[in-house]
């Protein structure tokens, strides 16, 4: 993974609550057996009809959001099913920052975990975002390093981040060899376990 | 000693490393491995030479996408795929699976504990969030996404921040003909479905002590439901009965040995939590839900809300939404709702005692004309041992559909869907958009409940058919 520190991009405002991840990656998508290509099926039924045509009261294939890398959405984001494919799809879309005033726990640590950053802002501030996101342009920038939202105009707010998650986004580490380098402590623990 | 809920007891006895300023380092005891969330953690593992560090302590079955009606022949050819990888993924990695033709098949949340793998004190994840029915058991369990699985194939371990502690406390009895379902489906709708965030539940009070196993199982499925991480239940006589004689529980002294550690497990008189919520267990009725999230759910007496009943504009827009989706004016009596379909069946309501309770409805009764209903157990276990009961050929006679195990319409990834814009009566645990098929309308119900609809074509209050019988 690449490591974060900075990211600007164009903001797509999602004004809903609870957006669970069965919306945001419907199971019929999930039969693959890799990671990638699930961006095409993101939103799928919020996006497509029955006909496959694109639906009018959606908006995230409208050209003013081509691009965005940012999607700000309401309370409970990501809640339901427990699907990595939901932080897969939206980063295979383009998404790099999901910001919302709250996230469900799992896919909050999906998220962190493929390298995507979820930001918790508070519920006003969101409902700023998703206001001035309706305009077409409307950017932000993410600020890992120094923690901070703006917008350049006007908007400015700091997010909280657990400081491991912080380094490990910093750096684009994997997890997995750095857990492996605590493979003494791993026996240990199974040894006085045994006993 | 400051006296600990089972919580912090667990999570103390599994923390591998500690350090601060990071999550702990927590050791997992048992990893169940199902088809449609492992194959890109294989594959993780594959790319970058790694080993399963435990197959000992994982466990694999094939659930979600397995077809219900006929075995043999698996017309998704990309479900078939999946399968065949998690096939040769148990193989290459050496971890015992339970695959379609194998007798101990199920959904992987049935058969943690029919095969006694479910036990107090235990650690268990799994890639799907209701694991958080083994809490049950008294077990730390919860799901987790497929970096996660990566990791504890790769490691046997997970990095963990100290969750919350909630408790809600059940007070009261439980009322004639309300379940563990009402009970679940009445807790979320009064708290609703984001209490939990953030927080692990135990389940305290008398109407839980007096639950059964499988009916706590239900109650701990949900806990995700209500924005938990997990659910746990402290283990008792109740438990330890159930778990006595299972296979891979320890036998003969070894068993009374276990019993005395788990009993330790349980939380002490006058443990603390950072938060509690309390119910009054006998104020429940049966519920059902009519919007799109679980909390949207009311008794089955009442009338389904109008957006005008909010005064917030969030909500009012929340319901307007839901009750479109739903095709529901808003106001109408829930009991004269017709329904299209009946699904008894995934990890929330499939086990023995489900199909008994829903069965003991149907006996004697037909299924409406115009609905479609079937019964999925939850296992091949649970599926023979009903067949031994005769509880399949109540079902077949009353017009119900009689399948083979799996996940099946709970999540529609198989063949089993509702079609757009048919209403299901569901004893599953979701009922979002488009979940039991696109354009779906879901209804969460118990089981009993969903058998008193099959026979009616609407809902209907199952006390008034059980009064007839007793
Ligand atoms: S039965 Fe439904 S909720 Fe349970 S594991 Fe299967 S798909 Fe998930």
């Amino acid at each position: 993974m690449k490591g974060i520190r900075e990211i600007s991009g164009k903001v797509f405002p999602l004004d809903r609550d609870h957006v669970d991840t069965d919306q945001i990656i419907p199971k019929q998508f999930l039969k693959k057996i890799d990671r990638q290509g699930f961006g095409q099926f993101l939103f799928f039924h919020w996006r497509y009809d029955d006909d496959g045509e694109l639906r009018k009261d959606f908006h995230l294939d409208d050209a003013k959001y081509a691009g965005a890398s940012i999607i700000v959405g309401g309370e409970n984001f990501g809640c339901g099913s427990s699907r990595e494919h939901a932080p897969w799809a939206l980063q295979d879309f383009g998404f790099e920052v999901v910001i919302a005033p709250s996230f469900a726990d799992i896919f909050y640590n999906n998220c962190l975990k493929n390298g995507i950053l979820p930001i918790n802002l508070e519920h006003t501030e969101v409902e700023t975002l998703l206001e001035k996101g309706l305009r077409a342009d409307y950017s932000l920038t993410v600020n890992l390093e120094q923690q901070t939202v703006h917008d350049g105009e006007g908007f400015e707010s700091t997010f909280e981040i657990d400081p491991y998650w912080k380094q490990m986004l910093l750096n684009g580490w994997d997890e997995i060899s750095i857990t492996l380098s605590y493979e003494e402590q791993i026996e240990q623990y199974e040894k006085t376990r045994q006993e | 000693m400051k006296p600990k809920n089972i919580i912090e007891k667990l999570w103390d006895e599994h923390v591998v490393y500690q350090e601060s300023g990071k999550p702990d380092l927590l050791y997992i005891d048992l990893h169940l491995v199902h088809e449609v969330t492992s194959p890109q953690a294989f594959e993780g593992l594959r790319l970058k030479d790694r080993s399963v560090r435990r197959p000992d302590l994982t466990f694999a079955t094939m659930d979600h996408n397995v077809p219900t009606v006929n075995r043999t022949v698996i017309n998704d050819e990309v479900a078939k795929t999946q399968m065949t990888r998690l096939d040769k993924n148990c193989k290459e990695f050496g971890i015992e699976l339970a695959d379609i033709h194998h007798p101990d098949q199920g959904i992987v949340h049935v058969i943690g504990p029919e095969l006694g793998l479910t036990q107090p004190g235990k650690t268990i994840v799994c890639g799907d969030s209701h694991t958080s029915t083994h809490g049950a058991f008294g077990a730390l369990a919860f799901g987790i996404g497929t970096s996660e699985v990566e990791h504890v194939l790769a490691t046997q371990t997970l990095w963990q921040s100290k969750p919350k502690t909630l408790q809600i406390e059940v007070t009261g009895k439980l009322g004639f003909g309300v379940t563990a379902k009402d009970l679940i489906l009445g807790i979320i709708a009064k708290f609703g479905v984001g209490s939990g965030a953030g927080h692990v539940i135990e389940f305290t009070g008398e109407a839980i002590r007096n639950l059964t196993m499988e009916e706590r199982m239900t109650v701990c499925n949900m806990s995700i439901e209500a924005g938990a991480k997990a659910g746990i239940i402290s283990p008792d006589e109740t438990t330890f009965d159930y778990l006595k004689g299972k296979r891979h529980v320890p036998d003969g002294d070894q068993f009374q040995t276990a019993v005395e550690k788990w009993k330790s497990f349980a939380s002490d008189d006058g443990a603390s939590y950072d938060k509690t919520l309390q119910i009054n267990g006998s104020e429940i009725e049966p519920q059902v839900t009519w919007g799109t999230n679980p909390s949207m759910g009311i008794s089955i007496s009442s009338h389904v809300p109008s957006p005008d009943q909010s005064t917030k504009k969030s909500e009012q827009e929340a319901i307007q939404r839901a009750l479109a989706y739903m095709g529901l004016e808003g106001g109408e009596k829930i009991d004269e709702v017709p329904i299209d379909f009946v699904f008894i069946g995934s990890c929330t309501n499939s086990r023995l005692s489900d199909l008994r309770a829903a069965a003991e409805v149907v006996k004697g009764r037909k299924v409406k004309d115009s609905v479609t209903a079937l019964v999925v157990p939850g296992s091949q276990s649970v599926k023979n041992q009903a067949e031994e009961e005769g509880l399949h050929k109540i079902f077949l006679d009353a017009g119900f559909e009689w399948r083979e195990s799996g996940c099946s319409m709970c999540l529609a990834m198989n063949d089993d869907i509702v079609p757009p814009g048919k209403r299901c009566a569901s004893t599953s645990n979701r009922n979002f958009e488009g979940r039991q098929g696109n354009g779906s309308r879901t209804h969460l119900v118990s089981p009993a409940m969903a058998a008193a609809a099959a026979i009616e074509g609407r809902f209907t209050d199952v006390r008034e058919m059980m009064t007839v019988v007793h």
